[in-house]
């Protein structure tokens, strides 16, 4: 190899292996990983944790439901978070139930429209129904907008509303209506709360912990996602935020886990909007 | 020795940036050319039907509204970038020359999301009030992109012209043209083939753009029939979806990526066939 080539190589060598050191970190770290529904909450929950538990640590990974679970089958973390529930080949793994989220259908703060029945839903959204005035509103084009494929918010939305009313098959399982092809596609909870906030006529869903005073929720067949309607079941779109683990939780994951399930940690995630479990 | 060195030094730098084009080239085609071969060519670039959850890949609306989108901006990115070319090369004062290009130069340096945010809260609610409709459109998409072309456009062009010797200026002027006769019978003929690589580099800046045009195009899965409507441009796609993507759904998104490698290829292609000075 003539000279040069072999100092490039020595030196790309060196960079490799400084930054597989690096990247290893400490050995007690306990890490959390997946839906980034979960994210927020489990950080803030981690930050809580390490005040009062000094020297331990624990880092907290988004990545998507999905990428949560296999890396928690692969045993890659500790626990795996997810905003939807297991999948028939999923079932293995340990669910911990850690908060309630309900879905919330919101429109324009100026819109008359706080009544919908989930089939009404379905239809617009299907674009079946599409001028607010079907509704009782006024002679207005509908805009609906969704959240983009493969999202968990998307998929507990197709799975307890665009199901209502349709034919089930022979498995007891309802097909979710087709949603509208000329429905807009927003990728987080925040744009899609910022279009609904000004434009009066669109209506989306966002996670109920983040409606604020400018957009409505709406009354979905007569009932408002209230704490005591999600907790009671009586809320029709709610979803479950779950820890993953492969086995029982032994150690520091057991001990973060336990707080979280606990008074302290319940009350946390309760203030940040969501709906206790415990 | 050193001098050696040195030389042989450059070179491998300036390897491995053409080995990165191939190793991303190889990367996106190994994973993107099996699904398209599982779904079919034609079914894949010309089907309607996005859905991967259901196993329908279809990303002709992508198509079409990226060339759509694309085409709008680069029109108006040609006609203001052009204008203002021509403006600082021939009829700009000296100092609004030394006040202008910097200003322009800044243009390029704001990032694409603070271009999608102010598309957000002024451009779309304008669209929105002004002519009905969500207002998340192609016309939106393609004025914000436009807007994001025109450094590219005004300082090629402008080099383009400046490129013209001198003579031709002066001759024409000399049999008695005026300004704007000589520079566009004479200067802008010249400059042709600078100015539609600049067109063409535009394009490139403007099929390529991903934030912005999230932001202010309404992602929707229709064929865009309308300025008015909704549009999903094909680096939409891939950035809206990857999150979550697995199995086939993230094969179809380099699939994605892989049609758009082939527009900006061609599209590259062009640009250089029309630069080579004609011999």
């Amino acid at each position: 190899m003539p000279t040069p080539l072999r100092y490039f190589v020595a030196l790309a060598c060196a960079a490799l292996l400084s930054l597989l050191g690096c990247s290893r970190g400490s050995k007690n770290a306990l890490t959390v990983a997946g839906s980034t529904s979960v994210e927020p909450f489990a950080e803030l929950l981690a930050e809580h944790y390490m005040a009062i538990h000094p020297g331990s640590e624990i880092s907290v990974q988004g990545g998507g439901s999905s990428a949560g679970i296999r890396a928690c089958q692969n045993r890659i973390c500790a626990i795996g978070m997810s905003s939807r529930e297991l999948h028939d080949a999923e079932t293995s793994l340990v669910e911990i139930p850690i908060a309630l989220d309900a879905i919330a259908l919101i429109v324009n703060a100026r819109n008359p429209v706080r009544k919908l029945t989930l089939v009404q839903a379905r239809d617009v959204f299907a674009g079946r129904i599409r001028n607010w005035q079907e509704l009782g509103g006024p002679d207005q084009r509908i805009t609906p907008i969704t959240r983009e494929e493969g999202s968990g918010t998307r998929a507990s939305f197709d799975e307890k509303v665009m199901v209502a009313g349709m034919p089930r098959g022979r498995d007891g399982k309802a097909e979710p209506a087709a949603l509208a092809p000329d429905a807009l596609v927003q990728n987080s909870n925040g744009s899609v709360r910022e279009i609904v906030a000004s434009d009066p006529a669109a209506i989306s869903y966002i996670s109920s912990g983040l409606v604020d005073e400018r957009v409505a929720a709406v009354v979905l067949d007569g009932v408002a996602p209230t704490e005591t309607a999600i907790r009671s079941g009586k809320y029709p779109v709610v979803r479950r935020f779950l820890f993953l683990t492969n086995g029982e939780a032994t150690g520091a994951a057991r001990e973060f886990i336990n707080y979280v399930l606990s008074d302290s940690g319940q009350k946390a995630l309760a203030e940040e909007g969501l709906t206790r479990v415990r | 020795m050193r001098e050696k060195l040195i030389e042989r030094g450059l070179l491998l730098v300036a390897l491995s940036a053409v080995a990165t084009i191939f190793i991303i080239a190889y990367f996106i085609f190994r994973e993107g050319v099996p699904l398209v071969a599982k779904v079919g060519v034609w079914d894949f670039i010309a089907s309607a039907q996005w859905a991967p959850g259901k196993g329908r890949f279809g990303i002709l609306p992508m198509i079409v509204g990226s060339l759509e989108v694309t085409v709008l901006a680069v029109i108006i990115g040609a006609t203001l970038g052009l204008s203002c070319a021509m403006f600082l090369a021939e009829f700009a004062p000296r100092w609004s020359v030394r006040v202008l290009k910097p200003m322009i130069e800044l243009l390029a340096g704001i990032p694409s999301v603070v271009y999608g945010f102010i598309g957000v809260v002024v451009l779309v609610p304008m669209i929105r009030r002004a002519f009905g409709g969500p207002g998340f459109s192609v016309l939106a998409s393609a004025i914000i992109l436009g807007i994001m072309t025109l450094p590219t456009v005004i300082a090629i062009s402008l080099d383009a012209l400046h490129a013209v010797p001198p003579l031709y200026k002066e001759g024409s002027l000399a049999l008695g043209a005026t300004r704007w006769q000589t520079l566009y019978r004479v200067q802008l003929p010249a400059a042709r083939s600078g100015i539609i690589a600049a067109f063409i580099l535009g394009m490139g800046r403007a099929i390529g753009e991903t934030m912005a045009v999230i932001m202010v195009a309404g992602n929707a899965l229709t064929l865009p029939t309308s300025l008015l409507q909704p549009v999903r441009t094909l680096t939409a796609n891939i950035a809206l979806e990857m999150g979550y993507a697995s199995g086939d759904h993230q094969a179809a998104l380099f699939a994605t990526g892989m049609v758009l490698f082939i527009i900006i290829a061609i599209l590259n292609t062009i640009a250089l066939a029309v630069t080579r000075p004609r011999t």
